[in-house]
Order: structure tokens, then sequence, then C-alpha cells
């Protein structure tokens, strides 16, 4: 009899692939500005470290929170109390709030409808255990989040088939894919559940368009029984147009009201992105299914958010003018990054896709690679991470259908460092393009670095980020 | 209540059944609460909560350590210094000092005598995550745990619901003091073998809820032996070890192995939490301790679903390394629990009523037998029926907990203060009294409504959840 489970022993958390090398090699060898000026640069990392100190100011001015008080009377033993998986009425209200100002007071949420969990990490676990189980797939456009393939299967048992996006049209969702995704997982004997998309989109940094939109709940009001998950934990980081257009706000536009369709549109939230806080574990699903917000709210007992974090983020949030002042700043500063991440690519030659949101670019560097493939990309990956010094996320990792995409995080170092990261492309990208030139050095790199290539299929990944 | 064929189809079945035990009819305990929450001032007539098993008796020790040391919060002048590593820090790790405290801590509430390596130490989102995560690891659908009872009820939800488990429910009575027996194990193991059912492990709660009592050296040898022999897990629960207000003294799992020859330690795991032991449930610390590496390589992955809040992770760090602290509040904890419990114990015995003698817990198990009509559950439930709704206390019926034979009851302590306590007690001195005064055969308290529910009730997953539906915390109220 086998000792542990069969989820303790197979390898669906997905932390096995060799993509953590990446990882390793950074921890191993950290860049930092006096101590280690050489060290790996860490871009693999969808952190928002931005706009601390806006969070840092409120705080100094708010001191009653700090102290467990309220109105200078302490309430340590109501919070230490409180466990009730409903979450705290004051935390809800200035979560929908902030949620409904993203989206330009165009859609409103009712506070009754959102359940808390522990990071949206725990919020997809969570809507997938309560909407779909062995036997059942949700179709995911590529490139994804690596971590879906854990927090959508693992423990669930339901699978991912993934939606097939191309660059020929900028990985927008097509409808001939969708069908396609459809028959593949109808082959594969797998009843479909729904549609899981991420918007804006990891790892693409893109809003989706209205007409994705309409096409998804189209063609889930087509089917019996399938659902559309709204990943949205990126809207606050949405820095130039076209605007953020929630699925929400579709539904509204379709002036469905009385549509059944409400019923199976849910949205995941979380604080991570947005505000900077992923220690915090602060996560969100919002439906307007009944039962789904029921049986999501009990399913929360495995991971309620903290009812310290609940009391100081409902103060936080709670403050109209801060929260309005933050997601500008916030924003700027993205645009910013974004920028100046984009322009210093372009000086070493390499585009991105035009992207208006997110805290990452979605890198081209097909003409890098000696070959249409992913072993080819495996090689530049390496030869990046290890000789560039710079920790950048291969597409393989994300599911994505080419060769050549990389995934590069901006948000999560200081300005100077991501002005080295640029030259060190610059550099990379210069004597590459030397080097091509003269290929018995070329073919000697080349065998070197081979040792260092691992067997991968483009389909067989196992693929983790821990943070995304 | 389960959904119609509509959500069936479009929700999963875990979603629509019944298993996360809130309908079961305990709740009328709860509803009379909410309805009608007593207050000292507001409210005194109403219904008292003694369902609930909190540790409401240390809170002023912890308020005034952090307005001593405000460098423990990251948003305090003196803390906010640390603010943005703090709320960046989602490593499943956990923070190393606060993994250091944790292990210190767990050490100190079992005397010193065994250490905790906090590399072993895993988060959880409460006991609930731990529970849950800790069967996920260890079984597959369809396998099965056994149990002895009686058992907390939340055990249903948090290690069956989504893992898709099974309990084996290992009977004792209070013939033998509800003592777990070899022969009984052994009885439960052999049947299910009969019954093809795969069974991984024992789960034993130590202190025990609802006993309040603690396992003998010798009981815990011979658990730790029974599972070594089978080839299968043992799941200690932990979460009242600094519960332990009287001796005999507290004894874990963890010393045990020590003494035990050849333990294959790789079969046991220890749950913990602080909502009991400190008191704050709403921080959600749970834990999850084994011994076995692939176990912790595996649940640390999983503990992403249910991370501690790096907020209260780094406030622990400090607040438990607190060497003077944790003595001090370990000692004053104890005491206290004790005092509240002699005087609960005091008040029943004015009025004849036996319990369980117990030395740990928040709670007693207390033994309504001689004014059951019959010795049957039936009678049980219309005799807190009445509890609830004509002495106003919200306690706990037996056989929510499984417990194999009618007439117990759970109640609660330390959620509460004095003066409540003594109200409780009066209450209770007035409804045994005039229960005593009757004539023998005839019981007052024949319930008015009509009471409809099938004797095999007891059977169902009977759930009186923490995280009850029904909002109650002032908290709640107050927006």
């Amino acid at each position: 009899m086998r000792l542990l489970s069969t989820k303790a022993t197979c390898n669906s958390h997905g932390q096995d692939s060799s993509y953590f090398l990446g990882w390793q090699e950074y921890e191993k060898n950290p860049y930092d500005e006096v101590h280690n000026p050489k060290g790996i640069i860490q871009m693999g990392l969808a952190e928002n470290q931005l706009s601390f100190d806006l969070l840092e100011s409120w705080l100094e001015k708010n001191p009653d929170v700090a102290g467990f008080k309220r109105d200078g009377k302490s309430i340590f033993r109501e919070l230490g109390l409180f466990q009730d998986y409903h979450g705290l009425p004051s935390f809800k209200k200035a979560l929908v709030d902030f949620m409904a100002e993203i989206r330009g007071n165009k859609v409103t949420f009712d506070p009754n409808h959102i359940v808390l969990t522990a990071g949206a990490t725990s919020a997809n676990e969570t809507l997938m255990f309560c909407l779909a189980e062995q036997g059942e797939a949700f179709l995911l456009p590529t490139p994804y989040y690596p971590g879906f393939d854990r927090d959508l299967k693992w423990r669930t048992g339901a699978e991912i088939v993934p939606i097939q996006c191309r660059s020929s049209n900028n990985f927008q969702i097509t409808e001939p894919a969708l069908r396609e995704a459809y028959e593949e997982a109808r082959k594969r004997n797998l009843r479909v559940k729904g549609v899981l998309v991420t918007n804006p989109s990891n790892p693409l940094g893109t809003t989706m368009s209205r007409s994705e939109l309409n096409l998804l709940v189209d063609f889930i009001k087509e089917k019996n029984n399938m659902h559309l998950i709204s990943d949205e934990i990126y809207s606050g980081t949405v820095f130039s147009s076209p605007g953020f257009v929630s699925v929400m706000e579709i539904l509204k536009e379709r002036n469905d009201v009385a549509d059944e369709v409400w019923d199976r549109v849910h949205v995941v939230y979380s604080l991570s992105k947005d505000l900077g806080l992923p220690g915090f574990r602060v996560g969100a699903i919002y439906s307007e299914n009944d039962t789904v917000v029921a049986a999501a709210t009990k399913m929360s007992s495995f991971g309620l958010v903290s009812s310290q974090t609940q009391y100081l983020l409902s103060a936080m949030l709670g403050d109209k003018k801060f929260r309005r002042n933050y997601t500008a700043e916030n924003q700027r500063r993205l645009k910013r990054r974004h920028r100046m991440l984009v322009s210093g690519l372009q000086k070493a030659g390499i585009s991105c896709l035009e992207s208006n949101a997110g805290l990452f670019c979605w890198v081209d560097m097909r003409h890098l690679l000696h070959s249409n493939t992913f072993e080819a990309e495996m090689e530049l990956w390496k030869k990046i991470v290890y000789k560039v010094g710079l920790n950048i996320s291969p597409g393989s990792s994300c599911h994505c259908t080419e060769p050549g995409w990389f995934r590069v995080c901006f948000a999560n170092m200081s300005e100077d460092t991501l002005g080295l990261a640029m030259k060190r492309f610059k550099a990379f990208v210069a004597e590459s393009t030397c080097t091509q030139r003269t290929s018995p050095l070329f073919s000697n790199k080349r065998k070197s670095l081979t040792k260092w290539v691992f067997r991968l299929s483009s389909r067989d990944h196992h693929r983790e980020q821990e943070e995304r | 209540m389960v959904l119609g064929g509509k959500s069936q189809q479009l929700l999963s079945k875990i979603a629509t059944n019944d298993k996360h035990g809130e309908n079961s009819p305990y709740f009328d305990g709860w509803k009379a609460y909410d309805r009608n929450p007593f207050h000292p001032t507001n409210n005194p007539q109403g219904v008292i909560q003694m369902g609930l098993a909190e540790n409401q008796l240390c809170f002023d020790l912890i308020e005034e350590w952090i307005r001593n040391n405000p460098k423990a919060s990251i948003c305090t002048p003196e803390g906010l210094h640390q603010f943005r590593n703090i709320a960046n820090f989602q490593d499943y790790h956990g923070l190393q000092e606060f993994r250091n405290a944790m292990a210190n801590f767990m050490s100190k509430v079992r005397g010193g005598r065994v250490r905790f390596d906090p590399e072993r130490i895993l988060m959880s989102g409460g006991a609930t995550g731990a529970n849950e995560l800790i069967m996920f690891c260890l079984a597959d659908p369809g396998d099965a745990f056994m149990i002895p009872t009686p058992f907390y009820p939340g055990f249903v939800r948090d290690l069956c619901w989504r893992t898709g488990m099974q309990l084996i429910p290992v009977h004792s009575d209070s013939s033998n003091n509800f003592k777990i027996t070899r022969e009984a194990l052994e009885a439960a193991y052999k049947k299910a073998k009969e019954d093809n059912i795969n069974v991984k492990g024992l789960i034993i709660t130590n202190p025990s809820n609802p006993l309040g009592t603690t396992l003998d050296k010798d009981t815990l040898k011979s658990l730790v032996s029974f599972t070594n022999e089978k080839n299968i897990h043992l799941v200690c629960d932990e979460i009242y070890a600094a519960t332990v207000f009287s001796s005999p003294n507290y004894v874990s799992v963890a010393e045990v192995i020590q003494e035990v020859e050849h333990c294959k330690r790789e079969l046991i795991h220890v749950i913990y939490s602080l909502s009991k032991d400190m008191g704050f449930p709403g921080f959600r610390v749970g834990i999850v301790y084994s011994f076995n590496d692939e176990v912790v390589n595996c649940g640390r992955k999983m503990s992403s679903f249910g991370l501690v809040s790096s907020q209260t992770q780094h406030m622990l760090a400090s607040m438990l390394s607190d060497e003077n602290f944790v003595t001090r509040f370990l000692k004053e904890n104890s005491r206290r629990l004790e005092k509240r419990h002699d005087k609960f114990m005091k008040g029943l015995e004015e009025v004849n009523i036996t319990r369980f003698p117990s030395n740990a817990g928040l709670f007693c198990w207390m033994n309504l037998k001689s004014l059951l009509k019959e010795p049957t559950f039936e009678d049980e439930l219309k005799l807190w029926r009445v509890i609830i709704h004509e002495v106003k206390l919200n306690v706990s019926p037996g056989s929510s907990f499984n417990c194999s034979e009618p007439g117990w009851f759970r109640v609660c302590f330390a959620n509460m203060d004095d003066e409540t306590v003594d109200i409780a007690l009066n209450r209770i001195r007035a409804f045994v009294g005039r229960e005593t005064k009757k004539p023998l055969g005839m019981k007052r308290w024949q319930p008015n409504l009509s009471l409809s529910f099938s004797s095999r009730m007891f059977d169902e997953t009977a759930v009186m959840s923490p995280h009850s539906p029904i909002p109650t915390s002032p908290l709640v109220r107050a927006t």
C-alpha cells in the first residue's frame, strides 16, 4: 500500500521542472548593487514594488490602525476572535468600492457576493473545487501563468486544455481556436466546464478586447453548464489605453439583466499585484451565483484572511482619497517603468508585444534563436540566466505555442537595476550578432551550452512559479 | 438539503453535497443564540453562548505585550521600516524567525521535553486548513482514517469534504472512561479490512475535544505501536496543548516517539494552532509538523493555498520569541483556566451534575443522563432543545460529537467573563432544581414544539463549526 497520497507523490504541483534552474541560480548568485554587482538580476518575479512609499506614508498618518485601535479604543480582542468566514464587513465594503473604482465605476459589486480567500492562489483553487471535478476541464488561452497548473488541477483533479493563441494576431483569442480547444477536450474525454482567462493577461500584459470578451460570453451561453472565470488580479495595473474592460461590464452592456449567464460568470481578485501586498494573502472570488458564493464561503474556512490584515486594509482601502491617489500614482509609475523597459530593449534590437498593463512585458526574442524550436528557446534562456545574468521566464513555461517569447518583469527592482539590466541585454545582443558571423566560435559556444540543455518536450512541461 | 438537479450539473458534487456539514439540525443552537444573544445590560435574558470553544481569558496579557512592543507591528512608527519587506514576503517556507519562534513555543508548551525543528514547520489556514492539508498528503479519495469518538464535529468537513476521505469511528464510552483501547482499534481496523476499506491511519486529538482530558503516556505509546505495526499514519491534533491546567502533565506524541524503540517516525504527524492556546483564532495560524520528509516537502507546496499572513507571522515571530512573555503567559493561562474550570465545576456539583473529570481544554463534558426520560439520542436532542430555548444556554449535545452513549453535553466556559459564568450556573441550578423536585417519571421539560427528526440523525455529518454561517461578532454588528 502506498504510504502517501497520489497527490503527494505525483508532480502535478509543477515544481520539479528544470525551469526552476533559473530561480535556483538566482538564489545562489543574487544581484546586489554593492555586494554583488555581477550577480543575476531577478526579472522573473511579477511583483509590484514601486509604490510602497505611498502605503507607508498612509500608515504614518493613521497610527490607530497599527495599534489595533478604533477611535482610540483597543479592538484587539474582537479582532483576535474574529474568524467569521463571511469576512469583516468593513473590509469587504472597502474592497468592492476599490474594485468598482478600478473599473471606472461602470460596474458595482455587492459585498455579500464576495468571498475572501488566502490569496488568488486559494481563490482559483476554491472556484475549481466548486465548478469542476475529475474528468472535467477548463479551457485556458495560452500563454498562461504557470501556477495555474498547480492551482487549478493539483488537488481538484480537474484538467486544463489550452486555447492556442498566436503572435500573428497578438495572441488574441479567436473563435476557431476556442472551438478547436473544445474539440480537443472532447477527444480526451473531458467534459468542458468552462473557460478561464486572465484579464489583464499574465504574461502578455495586455487587456482583453470587447470582442474577445463577447466571444467568450457567447461561447458559454451556447453551451450548457459552462462557466467563465475572469482572473482580474492585474486590473489595477492598467497604465495606458485601451482601458480595462471587465467581463462584468460586458455582461451589463449586453443588457441581459435577467439572463442566467450571470450565474456562470465569476471574477477572481487579489491585492498582491495592484497593491503590492502578496505577503498578506488577500484574495477574493466574486460571483452572482448564490450557490457558488455559499459553497465557496464554506470552503474559505481552509484559508481565511487574517483578521489583523482585514482590519488594516479595511481602513486603508476605506480611505477614498488615499485609494484614488494610490491608483493614479501607481499606474503612472508603472507606465514609466514599462516605457523604460520597452525603449531599453528596443535599443538592443528587441521588440515587445505592445502592452498596456501588468508588471512585465512579453518580449520577442525569436530572432535570437538559432532554430525555431523550444530546445533553442531553452538554450537562449540558459544563456541569459548564466551568461547575461538575468532571470527571465521562458515562454514554454507559460505553455506558449511559439518558441522565442520571454516574460520580463520590470516592477520588482529599482530604476538603476532596470537600467543595468537593459545594458546587459544590449551587450548580449551585440555580442550575439558578432558571434553569429564567425561560425566556428558560435558552434563551440553552442556545444558548451548543450550540456546545460535538458530534454524538454513542448507539451510535457510541469511549470511552476511561486510568484506570478 | 442537497441542491436540485440544475445546480448539480452546473457545479461540482463537492459544491452541492452536504458534506460541509452545515445543514445539520444542530445549528438550532447557533440560530437561537444569534436571534437572542445574551448581554449583561442590554439583554440579560438572552441565550448564553456556551457552544464556542474560545479562550478569552488572557487577552489583557497579549494587549499589554503589543502595547510594549510596537516594533512587532509593521504599521507603527517603530516597525514601519519593515513594512515593504514583510508585505512583499510570500515565500511558502514562511519567515525564518516565525518558524523559529513557533518551534520554540511548541517546545515550551511541552515543558521543553521535546525540540521541534523549524524546517519541519508548515503553515496553513488555521487548524482547519492544517487538518485538510495533512489528509490531502496522506489519503486518496475513498481511503479512511480511524477516529476515536467522541470527536470534534468539524473534522467531518475538514478531513473529508474536499479530500474524499472517510472516517471510521472507534467507539469508546463512559464504562471505561472513554479510553481508546487496543481492542477497539483492532476491531475497527479488522472490520474495515473486511469491508475492503483502505485504512491509511488514525487521527486523535490530545488534549481531547470534547472530553478535556490528556492521554497518558502508556496509551500514547500503545497508539504509536498500533499504527507502527499496521504501517499506517498517526495524526495527533495537539491544538489544546497549552490549555492543560492540572495534572496529569501533558505528554505530546513528539515526546513518546523518543521513547518507543524502532519507532517509524515517518508515520507520525502533529497538527497545531494558536487559536485555542493563545486565543486568537482570527489570525489563522495553523501548523502541520511532520516527521516525514516527503510530507514536509509536499505539504509545503500545498501550504500555498493557506499561508499565514506575513503581517501576522512577523508579529508572532516577535511575540513568541520573547521568552519571558511566553513563560509568563503559559503559566497565567493555565492558572486562569484552572480557576475558571474549578468555579464552573463547583457550580455544577452544587446541583449534583457530574462531569467527566478533566485537566485541559476550554470546556467540560457534562453528564445529564439523569435528566433523560429514556437513554436515547432522541431524548438527548429533546433535552438539548429545552436547554437552548428554555434555560437559554447554547450547549453542544454529545451526539453532535458522535458520542456512542446519550446524555453527554459539552459546555464551554472560557469564552465569557466571571459574571456571565455565574448567571449561566444560576440558570443551570434553577433548571436542575426544578427537574429534581418533580416526582420520578414525570419530567417537566416536555417540549411544546413537535420535533420531527429521524433517530439516525446522529449518524449524519453533525457539525457545529466555529465558522458559523451566522455572524455574531460585535465587529460585524458595529458596521
